[in-house]
């Protein structure tokens, strides 16, 4: 008997149906992938196990007894866990007090009896972390084993683990794995949600594919290829982009950054000695993962965030310290690494667009609306936006906000684009349709720093690849001798290129 | 031993200035480390202290007082809940209304039970206890109301316990740092955030009724004047810890008691007398901006909690 039954289960979002009529099986000791775009219903259906949605109709069994679960308290009684994208965790708490939160009721706390039986659980299920430490001292691989600790302190038979690669350097996502295999052999059954098909036939036992909120199968992983899931994903056969031509090592160096430091918000060091080129016709893709100082280094080369030290040339004209309007003026386009941040939600598409060329449009200050009209209506036409000149801006979907980002920088033919995580949170056609325009810049002779934490959309569009860690720049080097592994072990500090080669660190 | 007497009283003194701030703050610091700021504070002890004058006059008991001022304090506390937990009112809004309503309730009520009387109606206020009353100097200081002596030794113990030492206050605490945390690992939000503002309500109406049932004995319309605000600028001095807050409200108390004894002093100064009662408040202002820099605020604060 399964350990979970999902039968009919069917809900919308307003108009939006994110699961049509769903049906999912979880055998027990099982790892049970599910597969899917974004938007394809896969975290809406395990949110509705979970307790924190409710399903609009069908039923849910668990050991073959159908259950109501109202709340995530609900779905723990019955032994249903889950980690979900954003870690659940209270950063100022102990890993321990993190772990017993809401479960162990105890009028007078022993916190160090708490400590030891939650170290006693950890290491039951080969979980290696210390549980006196605050959670706000870990890092993100850290965080996430205190989450399934969690989970499983709770007496977790079911573990649902919502993206939990997206955040992982390629030796955590091993290391991961290996705790997953731990908990299969002890009965535990995991839903793995994931796009990434490679993980997936990686780590399931079987595979369900959902698109567009219905299922399109379930099926044994040993019995399936790459290609075959990715048709059944994305329904259509291929996908993806492709550069064909060779990059350009001998072309103009546009951008020059050399000894550039910065400071965090907080006013802690966040880049640290950044020394880069990237010339016409290149990108340079900056790999790493998340809070190393991407978003610094972004804010710092359009102006935003002024530098502490350091030089930035375009087109060997000084710019560090500049704003970022006479950024704009000098040729660096940025296309915002926040898409709802970027733009005005209450303003028009019309009015986004116009927004950094606005004495274009504008006569003694007074707008001239027809001719900023007819400018939306062309970049409409030509980014293919699914919108109208007069739609306000915060009801277009994350793809099309970023189409009107991208119009709005592209339109300006830039020197320099700044791409930080471009297609963050979009969708597989979105994405698509991102890195083509990305190449269409790269051929016209735009050089363009495209920061990301993806490594295969890094693989995908770099001419070269730099990595940073800990806001410095530990390697660069060509795509064509990268490889995931070595990528992997630069961004997680293992080891550190330097002029004369590789070193441990 | 003059100047020793002058410091016992002054000792003495602070404590009871600082008795109602302090459990106003107390409070304060439940519903805040729950992500809730109760701008309703000062209002709370204003018909805190009205309720409690008003039902002891009614009773003839400053017990039975003193337990109403907590109950309409627990009711506002409640009220706050309602609106900012539930109905996800901005907390500003929420907490300057509840100040403003149970402002013009408590003046109301007062009009049509005293009418406009220019001396204000009186009761016969809690009296002090004094252990060690033969001792020179420590009888002095210890010579205080009942309701110090249990804010000091009681209330605030009893706080930090709670919240450091208890499911009850990790819970308080996760709900205020991170509430979707709390959701996921089954805490229930709302349960948490209504009781740690009903608690917050009712420390904050004893803290109003200490000033009308023993400090006063009688009701004004400047009984409160600010107490309520000094007290959230406490919760941010203390760094939301009742034993820091604790603190706190000694530097307050004791600025304050030191400038009501310059005042007596009758010194001849170029300055004007004014100038002294801005000196407790001064002070604050000057302890919040140094200690404000390292405050690490509870970081739901402000923000009402949605599943999505």
């Amino acid at each position: 008997m399964p350990v979970v039954e999902m039968v009919g289960i069917t809900k919308h979002f307003g108009r939006v149906t994110a699961n049509d009529h769903v049906d999912f099986e979880l055998e027990k000791g099982e790892i049970h992938a599910l597969l899917g775009e974004n938007g394809a219903g896969k975290t809406t259906l395990m949110r509705i196990l979970y307790g924190l949605y409710q399903a609009d109709s069908g039923e849910i069994r668990v050991e073959g007894k159908p259950v109501h679960i109202g709340s995530p308290r609900d779905a723990i009684k019955l032994g249903i866990g889950m980690v979900t994208q954003h870690f659940a965790l209270v950063p100022p708490f102990t890993v321990a007090e993190n772990v017993i939160m809401g479960y162990r009721e105890s009028l007078n706390m022993d916190i160090r009896a708490i400590e030891r039986e939650v170290a006693s659980a950890a290491a039951r299920f080969g979980i290696a972390i210390d549980p006196a430490v605050q959670v706000r001292h870990l890092s993100v691989g850290q965080r996430q084993r205190v989450e399934i600790l969690k989970a499983l302190f709770r007496q977790a038979q079911v573990l649902i683990l919502d993206e939990p690669t997206a955040v992982l350097v390629p030796q955590e996502v091993e290391a991961l794995f290996e705790t997953l295999r731990h908990l299969r052999e002890q009965g535990i059954s995991v839903v793995f949600i994931s796009h990434k098909l490679n993980e997936v036939m990686a780590i399931s036992d079987r595979v369900t594919v959902l698109r567009d909120g219905r299922v399109i199968d379930t099926l044994e992983t040993a019995t399936t290829t790459p290609p075959a899931l990715a048709r059944m994903m994305v329904g259509r056969e291929t996908f993806g982009v492709v550069r064909q031509d060779a990059p350009q090592r001998d072309a103009e160096a546009v951008l020059e950054v050399q000894g550039l430091y910065a400071e965090d918000d907080r006013g802690l060091p966040a880049i640290k000695d950044i020394s880069l080129v990237v010339r016409a016709g290149e990108i340079l893709g900056i790999a790493g993962v998340g809070g190393n100082g991407q978003t610094e280094l972004a804010e710092t080369l359009c102006g935003i965030r002024r530098p502490s030290r350091g030089s930035i040339r375009v087109k060997g004209r000084e710019v560090a310290g500049a704003s970022p309007a006479e950024m704009t003026a000098a040729g660096v386009g940025r296309i915002p690494e926040d898409r709802h941040t970027g733009l005005v939600g209450d303003l028009t598409v019309a009015e986004n667009l116009v927004m950094e060329v606005l004495p274009r449009f504008s006569r003694y200050g007074r707008l001239d609306k027809k001719q900023i009209h007819a400018y939306a209506q062309q970049l409409i036409e030509q980014f293919q936006i699914k919108a109208r000149p007069g739609d306000r801006a915060r009801t277009l979907s994350g793809g099309n906000l970023q189409k009107v980002l991208l119009a709005r920088v592209l339109a300006n033919q830039p020197d320099v684009i700044i791409a930080p995580q471009p297609t963050r949170g979009l969708d597989v056609g979105a994405t698509e349709y991102v890195h083509n325009q990305l190449l269409a810049q790269r051929r016209r002779g735009a050089a363009i720093l495209l920061i990301s934490e993806d490594l295969d959309e890094i693989m995908a569009l770099s001419d070269r690849i730099a990595v940073i860690y800990e806001g410095e720049i530990v390697g660069v080097l060509p795509v064509e001798d990268a490889d995931v592994e070595h990528l992997g072990l630069l961004m997680s500090g293992v080891v550190k290129e330097t002029q004369h080669g590789t070193a441990e660190v | 031993m003059i100047a020793a007497m002058f410091i016992a009283t002054l000792a003495a003194a602070t404590l009871r200035v600082a008795t109602p701030i302090l459990l106003a703050a107390i409070g304060e610091t439940f519903a805040e480390r729950a992500g809730v700021l109760n701008l309703g504070i000062e209002g709370t002890m204003f018909l805190g202290a009205f309720a409690g004058f008003y039902v002891a006059d009614l009773s003839g008991s400053l017990w039975i007082g003193l337990a109403a001022a907590i109950a309409i304090g627990t009711v506002l506390g409640l009220l706050m809940a309602f609106l900012s937990v539930t109905l996800g009112v901005n907390q500003h809004v929420a907490g300057l209304g509840i100040t403003l309503l149970a402002g013009g309730l408590a003046l109301f009520a007062f009009r049509l039970n005293y009418g406009g009387s220019s001396t204000p109606p009186s009761i016969e206020p809690f009296e002090r206890l004094s252990p060690l009353a033969d001792v020179p100097l420590l009888g002095t200081i210890l010579n205080q109301y009942a309701l110090t002596y249990v804010t000091f030794l009681v209330i605030v113990p009893l706080a930090w316990w709670l919240l450091y030492r208890t499911s009850f206050g990790l819970k308080i605490r996760a709900v205020g740092e991170n509430p979707e945390a709390a959701d996921a690992a089954g805490i229930n939000v709302f349960r948490i955030r209504y009781a740690a503002l009903a608690i917050a309500g009712a420390l904050m109406g004893a803290g109003g009724a200490f000033l009308s049932l023993a400090q006063l004995g009688a009701f004004t319309h400047g009984i409160i004047s600010g107490r309520g605000w000094v007290a959230i600028a406490l919760v941010i001095f203390g760094n939301w810890n009742p034993l820091k807050v604790l603190l706190g409200s000694l530097i307050f108390g004791g600025t304050f008691a030191l400038q009501l004894r310059l005042q007596a002093m009758g010194l001849q100064l170029p300055i004007p007398y004014e100038t002294f009662l801005a000196l407790p408040y001064v002070v604050t202002i000057i302890a919040l901006v140094i200690a404000g820099r390292q405050a690490s605020y509870p970081a739901a604060l402000l923000k009402p909690y949605r599943r999505e």
